[in-house]
């Protein structure tokens, strides 16, 4: 939906860390190794990173300290996941959460 | 783990970090549980695996956390980070998940060193994408080196707006603007307290100096700006404000936003622990005596999580604590107490001549907090608004866990952690009484997620 725009953050060029492959929304996308789920979402700039279980209105991250809650998402199948608690992994699975976020079954 | 250790630490901060050390030097036996991954807090975040250039990027204040982060790796004390702690109770039980595991463990003293949160200040459009905390982009700078692609607006009042933004003029980031929405009227509040917070000048000169680099790069910075509206349909797309009595439009993707920071509360009002409402501070802060001890026997408070004095006061008053839970479990007399403590007492009380003042210039308007628009969104989870608050105040509500009940704000995944303190200023508010009396929200354990699995795994023998 927010494809088409520009991106909101860059990356300064001083990160020569271990590189891990995760897939965000269907793509695959690489991130530095121990940066937190969020900040590699914020960085692929697919905007928007679940939209609300009450009116369905969408959201993005706002705080990045684990007090906020707005970046729940499902990471590897399992939902309400706090995107800025969470670090990336290889091979990880990314997606933005609908409502109130199934358990998997 | 063990199931038992004389001092449990939460929080690896500078408070947490600094009491550690302490505690463990007067042999103590030491557990640290933290949240992150490494050990800093939010302001030292990142420090043993930073860049080199882009430490220093970050200034002085936060290289001078790398000795403490060191010598907190020198001490000995059991470290568990990428620990969540989702219960403390009176009898000093702490429930936690390490590594994904339900543990439930005792102390002699529980030391909680929880830190700081941004204040969060509801206004037209908070909720959308690209509109973030001031915090959030200092994070995404310091521990993952990412910062704005194509201008930014900061937007707000408090110190963290003018080293953020200084900060990202160091590595090169493009600023639209700067609006401080500061009343000039604190001006002349902050006056009579400047005599005093000469006496730590060092920070007034830090902050000039940022304002003058900042000036000489040209970034346009708007005070006594009000009336901030985030705009867009399913994003932020841009913002308008009043300045000098006339509405301004500003095109943009991103607003960071700080209005101060506030004691991260939550588990010291879990566990039941009391807390006072503090006007000039405007927050509420635990009750505790000069050694930390809050009303719970056995559990001590140190650093921001107490009352903000900043990183530096966080590592005094973590050493205060450390050498009283010495003291209390027999380790140190009164006098080997009082003797250790006397030189953190001493910068301590140092540190803290520039609070008074700051607290005053930085004073958020009563407007600003406690008379959002009808239509602003106050609880971000459950998507109450300032008009359905104040609807529950005129129906004969007055206090925030009747209006809880009523309109389920502060029941969402943040529980309450967002939105406490903005309902009990628009409760205020709109009542027309002072803010404790509209008393604050209560706290329940789980603090954090915890999966019903999880908390039967506690008990393997009952449940299988």
């Amino acid at each position: 939906m927010q494809s088409a725009k520009k991106d909101m953050f860059k990356r300064l060029d001083d990160t020569p860390e271990k590189l891990v492959t995760v897939t965000i929304e269907g793509q695959p996308v690489v991130v530095p190794a121990g940066e937190t789920v969020a900040a590699a979402v914020l960085a692929s700039g697919i905007g928007y990173t679940r939209n609300t279980a009450v009116s369905g209105t969408l959201r993005a991250p706002f705080c990045l300290m684990g007090v906020c809650y707005e970046c729940l998402m499902v990471i590897d199948g399992q939902p309400n996941r706090r995107a800025c608690r969470h670090y990336v992994e290889e091979g990880m699975i990314i997606e933005r959460q609908h409502g109130p976020g199934d358990l998997p079954t | 783990m063990k199931d038992h250790y004389s001092l449990l630490v939460i929080g690896a901060g500078p408070a947490g970090l600094a009491a550690a050390v302490v505690a463990a030097e007067q042999g103590l036996d030491v557990a640290l549980l933290d949240e992150q991954a490494a050990p800093g807090g939010q302001i030292y975040r990142a420090m043993e695996s930073i860049p080199a250039e882009r430490a220093e990027l970050l200034g002085a204040e936060y290289q001078r956390g790398r000795e403490l982060v060191s010598s907190f790796r020198d001490s000995g004390v059991d470290y568990f980070p990428n620990t969540q702690v989702w219960s403390l109770n009176h009898k000093l039980e702490t429930g936690l998940l390490h590594d994904k595991k339900p543990a439930m463990i005792t102390a002699d003293k529980v030391l909680l060193a929880s830190g700081a949160m941004e204040r969060p200040v509801p206004f037209p459009g908070w909720t959308l994408p690209g509109v973030m905390n001031a915090g959030a982009g200092q994070i995404l700078m310091k521990a993952h080196g990412i910062v704005p692609a194509d201008g930014v607006v900061l937007a707000g009042s408090g110190p963290l707006l003018l080293l953020l933004a200084w900060q990202y003029l160091h590595a090169g980031v493009k600023i639209k603007a700067i609006l401080d929405l500061t009343p000039m009227r604190n001006h002349l509040r902050a006056l009579p307290r400047l005599p005093r917070a000469l006496l730590a000048g060092h920070y007034l000169l830090k902050g000039m100096a940022y304002k003058r680099d900042l000036k000489r790069a040209g970034i346009s910075t708007l005070h006594n700006v009000s009336g901030l509206h985030a705009k867009g349909k399913e994003q932020l797309e841009s913002i308008s404000f009043t300045h000098r009595g006339r509405q301004q439009a500003l095109e943009t993707d991103l607003l960071l936003v700080h209005f101060g920071v506030i004691p991260r509360s939550h588990l010291s009002r879990a566990a039941g622990c009391a807390h006072n409402w503090d006007n000039s501070q405007q927050y509420w802060r635990p009750q505790q005596d000069d050694w930390g001890q809050s009303s719970i026997d056995g559990i001590l408070i140190a650093g921001d999580g107490a009352g903000i004095g900043g990183a530096r006061t966080a590592e005094h008053a973590g050493r205060l604590a450390a050498l009283q839970a010495a003291h209390d479990l027999g380790r140190i007399d009164q006098q080997e107490r009082d003797g250790l403590a006397r030189m953190d007492r001493k910068w301590m009380r140092e540190e803290l001549y520039i609070r008074p003042f700051l607290e005053a210039f930085f004073h958020i308007p009563g407007k600003l907090l406690g008379v959002p628009n009808d239509d602003t969104i106050v609880c971000r989870c459950e998507e109450v608004t300032a008009g359905e608050i104040r609807k529950a105040v005129a129906d004969g509500h007055r206090d925030s866990n009747q209006v809880k009940f009523l309109t389920r704000c502060g029941m969402g995944p943040c529980q309450g952690r967002q939105c406490a303190d903005a309902v009990a200023h628009v409760v205020a508010a709109a009542g027309g009484q002072t803010i404790d009396k509209g008393g604050q929200y209560r706290g329940r354990p789980p603090v954090t997620p915890l999966t019903l699995g999880q908390l039967a795994r506690l008990y393997p023998g009952e449940t299988e």
